[in-house]
């Protein structure tokens, strides 16, 4: 909810996500789908328009979809229809663009969103379709030229709609990421939006509550999270400010600024589009065999949201613990592999805390950490067994991950083990207690807070070395004398 | 149906065809003939009739996930009017 | 053996010259190369391949030395400048594809070049295959060689296929390749006085033939026999996995296919084909042909296929609005005509109106206004419900009956520039014909008659999807009855 000077205001989103369906080749043609190569170097006939070519569907891409589809609770529509967008456009060689409009793959669904005050949130999915991606126009490599590369051209695409359900952009950024996520999971998009592997078209309006949805404005192909949400942010203050001081909202198509952080109307012509749909008739209905899409349902892996759940119960985590390591799934796979047979909430601590300190730190992802999962579970284990001491850790974790080397091997060469030989701790202690003996008479005279200066000076004269616990334990009888 | 010269000009403007000016009026009549033959269609009792998908009886074939096309760049931009350094150009367009 | 005896023999009986060692590929396809220059008046050739030719025809003769002639080996055809053809320039007779040479070859070509057949060049068509006259080609008019006896103005061959029709009629090739989306083989093939055939829908790929309305494009062949024709058609079909609407289904032995007989096959004879103002003699021809096919066995049977009428404006307004989309690709960006603009719109438009004739032109636009906003309801999809009306008129007839006889023409060919003035008359020349694309069911053209007027007559056989055999078997007896050996004013070689 927004106040302004005169009241409260909703705002109303819905997203439009176009996702890169992973796969070798193309929707229709057999061209490479990598990102990153020479212009026009994957390409095929088929991609570029020539004449006489004919497209043919790649069961691969499909099969994507339907997955995709059942990782969103959706239902899956047995029988759907490719249909000719027709519009023109240099990355777009046919002059058309297949892709799917009253019959869709895959029908309603659903998103969960862990809201930050522990309440779900159900987003819901109007429709998945499969499309071809269009190529690239570069504008900027020629002062008179824009140059197109169609290597992207025929590339398969999700187009997932959301219903009009988010009210904020901080719900969209977490949708986003929900939504991202889920994709990685079941493999079927990278969700790399630097690369352009994910896309999103936004739609906002304004109304007030319990009246009728405002007219909305379009804010196409934004390539962040971040933007995503400050765009909607510009944009509902931006309708508000519009309609307060008399003006009405047209229903445009805008951009997203980024440098000045602002939205404004694309500056092509503001023909509405007329895409004049109709059946592709290079292709027939697409049926699904129901028993592949069972098949596709039974591979399907454990999704974010069930495996949330089977932290929570498995391993005693809290959900907002839980919530962070299933992000993504290389983290849910990394600490389970460190929790396995050890200490769960510990291995949670360590991941989210060191371990992802160091790697923010090193700007690398979990996939490229220098610790291992079997390595980091060793040095828990080496504090569960008292080889060292807590604090200790933190430092060989540190030396783990400039080094790479076991945990044992660090111990073992910096002679860190833990000191829990009662003998030498006292020891310890009596020369501290000795050297400080002023400060002891302060502290039986009732100077509580030297406690905490006794134990470090005690550990300082142990190199840390020294078990906590026995510290502790044999330091109260002392000074009680 | 009477197609006026406007509505040719919006016609030809999204099929991307230039008209002169003084081709609207004879195009707009010779076009309202023709939709005004193929009106006759309307005569015809279609009602619970569905569109035919395809004359092809089959259902869609689909292929291989595999890289079998792409590649051959000097093919792809051999008959480009005007292709440089690797890519197609066209007039530059503002966004 | 001399050139006009050469010319003179058909595919089958050059084949089994080759066979019989009578002349060498490499003497045929000289011989047809020159028929070709000699035709050159009739305008049926838009860029003849005759060093292509002879060096095709050397290797089929390396092979045919060798005994492992292969089923086309040597055979000198022409291809209809719609299928894309490797390297060589494919124009389909328009100004928008100047200069275009396709880095792939079309399915149906290379099936018949892997059969051993010699390519002696492309043939005219009207522009994008629209038209029925072969008038509207960038690259001129083709002549028919028929005349009327004692009218000299030159006449169409029919169209879109009209140049592929010219040369076959004129001995300047021994078979070719043509397409018929509403008509375009069998009423060029009417016309010229050969036999055409569209087969059923899927039957041969259209992968590289540059579309025009992709639902009713049918790639076939034409000849100057039946048996010549079922001989190319065993060659040209197949399920090409490269084409969605390719058809999985075997390919028979069609050449076989025409021993047997008709005895007790079941012709029906459609009322609604007797239209208004059609002459008597095509009325007669008609009759004739009934007569023929009863006296070898067959029992004609009346039948009504009520949906005739609408035939033509639901092809009209389906055909149209899939050709505004396929034509899109037409744009001056990556290949063909460019006329440069100040803008990237402003290029689209010049180089698409420099780039297509009136006719393209005429029907992109309603194309694009029946798929616009609004309308799509009351024209594209109440045409598609209406072919779907025609389909099951078909399926009912063919429950009673095994093939179905029709006059394929309304009238003979006309003089060039006789009906240029009106769209809809220039239609109105399909309306035998396009009820068979609809339905995709094979029908086909086998010369039957003359007109009072001396001019070649057609009659039409159609037949149940994937029932070739029945519709060439039924075709060969109209043939034989007809014993049409009636030659036309120009012969390459002259007339012998």
């Amino acid at each position: 909810m927004i106040e302004s000077r005169s009241g409260k205001w909703e705002t109303v989103i819905g997203l439009e996500v176009h996702a890169q369906v992973v796969s070798k080749a193309k929707l229709f043609s057999g061209a490479a789908t990598d990102f990153g190569a020479e212009p026009n170097t994957q390409v095929s006939p088929v991609d570029a328009a020539f004449p006489g070519m004919l497209p043919v569907i790649n069961r691969f891409c499909v099969e994507q979809a339907v997955k995709t589809g059942l990782g969103l609770a959706a239902e899956i529509n047995q029988s759907s229809v490719f249909e000719r967008k027709n519009y023109f456009y240099p990355d777009l060689p046919a002059g058309y663009q297949i892709s799917q409009y009253l019959q869709p793959v895959v029908g309603h669904g659903r998103v969960s969103l862990d809201m930050p005050d522990g309440t779900v949130r159900e987003i819901g999915i109007t429709r998945l379709h499969l499309e071809q991606d269009a190529g690239k126009s570069l504008h900027d490599q020629q002062p008179t030229l824009t140059y197109v590369d169609l290597n992207r051209a025929g590339v398969a695409l999700m187009e997932i709609v959301s219903e009009p359900d988010l009210r904020s952009a901080e719900e969209a950024g977490l949708y986003l990421r929900k939504l991202r996520s889920i994709l990685r999971y079941l493999g079927t998009c990278d969700g790399n939006m630097e690369e352009g592997s994910l896309r999103c078209d936004c739609n906002v309006s304004v109304c007030r509550p319990g009246e009728p949805l405002g007219t909305r404005c379009e804010i196409k192909n934004l390539n962040s999270i971040r933007y995503v949400m400050q765009a909607i942010d510009y944009e509902a203050r931006r309708q508000i400010e519009l309609i307060e001081e008399g003006g009405r909202i047209e229903q445009q198509t805008r951009l997203f600024d980024v440098g000045r952080g602002i939205t404004r109307p694309m500056r092509s012509k503001e023909e509405a589009h007329d895409y004049r749909y109709f059946p592709d008739p290079d292709l027939l209905p697409l049926a699904l065999d129901p028993d592949w899409v069972e098949q596709i349902r039974a591979a399907l892996p454990e999704l974010p949201d069930a495996k949330k759940a089977r932290f929570v119960s498995e391993y005693g985590l809290s959900a907002e613990d839980a919530g962070v390591l299933v992000a993504e799934k290389e983290t849910a796979l990394f600490f389970e592999r460190v929790a396995d047979r050890r200490d769960a909430k510990a291995a949670a601590n360590w991941v989210m805390g060191d371990l992802f300190g160091a790697l923010n730190r090193l700007g690398i992802g979990i996939g490229q950490s220098p610790v291992s999962a079997g390595q980091l579970g060793a040095l828990i284990e080496l504090i569960a067994d008292g080889t060292i001491s807590g604090r200790l850790a933190k430092d060989v974790f540190g030396e783990m991950v400039a080094s790479g080397a076991d945990p044992a091997a660090i111990v073992a060469a910096k002679g860190l083990r833990q000191v829990t030989d009662s003998a030498a701790i006292e020891t310890a202690i009596d020369a501290v207690l000795e050297a400080q003996a002023d400060k002891v008479a302060e502290y039986r005279a009732g100077r509580d807070k030297l406690y905490g200066f006794f134990v470090g000076q005690i550990m300082r004269a142990t190199q840390g070395k020294a078990n906590p616990t026995l510290v502790n334990q044999l330091l109260k009888q002392k000074l009680a004398g | 149906m009477a197609l006026d010269k406007a509505t040719v000009a919006h016609i030809a403007s999204l099929a991307r065809i230039r008209l002169a000016e003084a081709e609207l009026e004879p195009l707009a009549n010779e076009l309202s003939r023709i939709l005004d033959w193929v009106e006759q269609l309307n005569e015809a009792e279609t009602s619970g009739v569905p569109p035919m998908a395809s004359a092809a009886a089959a259902r869609l074939p689909m292929r291989d996930d595999a890289v079998t096309d792409g590649g051959r760049r000097e093919a792809i931009l051999g008959n480009a009017p005007r292709a440089e350094r690797g890519f197609f150009t066209v007039p530059k367009v503002v966004e | 053996m001399s050139d006009p005896a050469l010319l003179a023999l058909n595919l089958a009986e050059a084949r089994d010259g080759l066979a019989r060692k009578l002349f060498s590929a490499r003497e045929l396809t000289a011989a047809y190369n020159d028929a070709v220059a000699e035709a050159k008046p009739l305008n049926a050739y838009i860029t003849p391949t005759p060093e292509h030719a002879l060096a095709m025809a050397d290797a089929a003769d390396e092979r045919l030395a060798l005994g492992q002639a292969l089923p086309l080996d040597g055979i000198p055809i022409a291809i209809k400048d719609l299928f894309c053809t490797k390297d060589i320039l494919t124009t389909a007779g328009s100004h928008i594809l100047d200069g275009f040479h396709p880095p792939y070859e079309s399915t149906v070509t290379e099936k018949l070049w892997q059969a051993g057949a010699v390519m002696l060049g492309k043939t005219n068509l009207d522009e994008f295959a629209m038209g029925s006259s072969n008038t509207t080609s960038w690259y001129g008019p083709v002549e028919n060689p028929w005349r009327k006896p004692g009218d000299n103005r030159p006449l169409v061959p029919g169209g879109s296929s009209g140049g592929s029709a010219a040369a076959i009629a004129a001995r300047a090739a021994l078979a070719a390749t043509g397409t018929d989306t509403g008509g375009s083989i069998r009423q060029p093939a009417s016309f010229c006085g050969i036999v055409g055939l569209k087969p059923t829908y899927g039957r041969c790929s259209r992968r590289g033939v540059v579309a025009y309305a992709s639902s009713l494009d049918h790639p076939g062949p034409m000849g100057r026999t039946v048996r010549d024709v079922a001989i190319m058609l065993g060659a040209m079909a197949g399920h090409d996995p490269r084409d969605s609407t390719s058809a999985p289904v075997p390919v028979p032995d069609y050449e076989k296919a025409l021993d047997g007989g008709i005895r007790g096959l079941r012709v029906g004879i459609p009322r609604e084909y007797r239209v208004d103002g059609m002459p008597d003699e095509i009325e007669a021809l008609w009759q004739q042909g009934v007569e023929w096919l009863r006296e070898s066995g067959a029992e004609p049977v009346e039948i009504s296929l009520p949906m005739t009428k609408y035939a033509l404006p639901a092809y009209y307004i389906i055909a149209l609005a899939e050709a505004s989309s396929n034509l899109a690709r037409y744009d001056g960006v990556r290949f063909g005509l460019r006329v440069d603009g100040d803008s990237l719109e402003e290029m689209y438009e010049l180089t698409r109106a420099a780039g297509f004739g009136a006719e393209v032109r005429r029907r992109v636009l309603i194309g694009t206004y029946v798929l616009s906003a609004g309308y799509y309801d009351a024209y594209y999809l109440k045409a598609q419900r209406v072919r779907t009306l025609i389909a099951r008129d078909f399926a009912r007839a063919f429950e009673r009956v095994d093939c179905i006889l029709t006059p394929t023409s309304p009238s003979t060919a006309f003089a060039i520039g006789e009906k240029s003035g009106d769209p809809i008359e220039m239609y109105l020349n399909d309306v035998f014909t396009v009820p068979a694309n609809l339905a995709g069911v094979p029908a086909i053209s086998v010369p039957a008659g003359l007109s009072g007027d001396g001019l070649p007559l057609g009659l039409q056989i159609i037949g149940r999807a994937f029932d070739e055999e029945t519709v060439l078997r039924a075709a060969e007896v109209v043939e034989r009855a007809a014993q049409f050996r009636h030659l036309p004013g120009f012969v390459a070689g002259g007339r012998s």
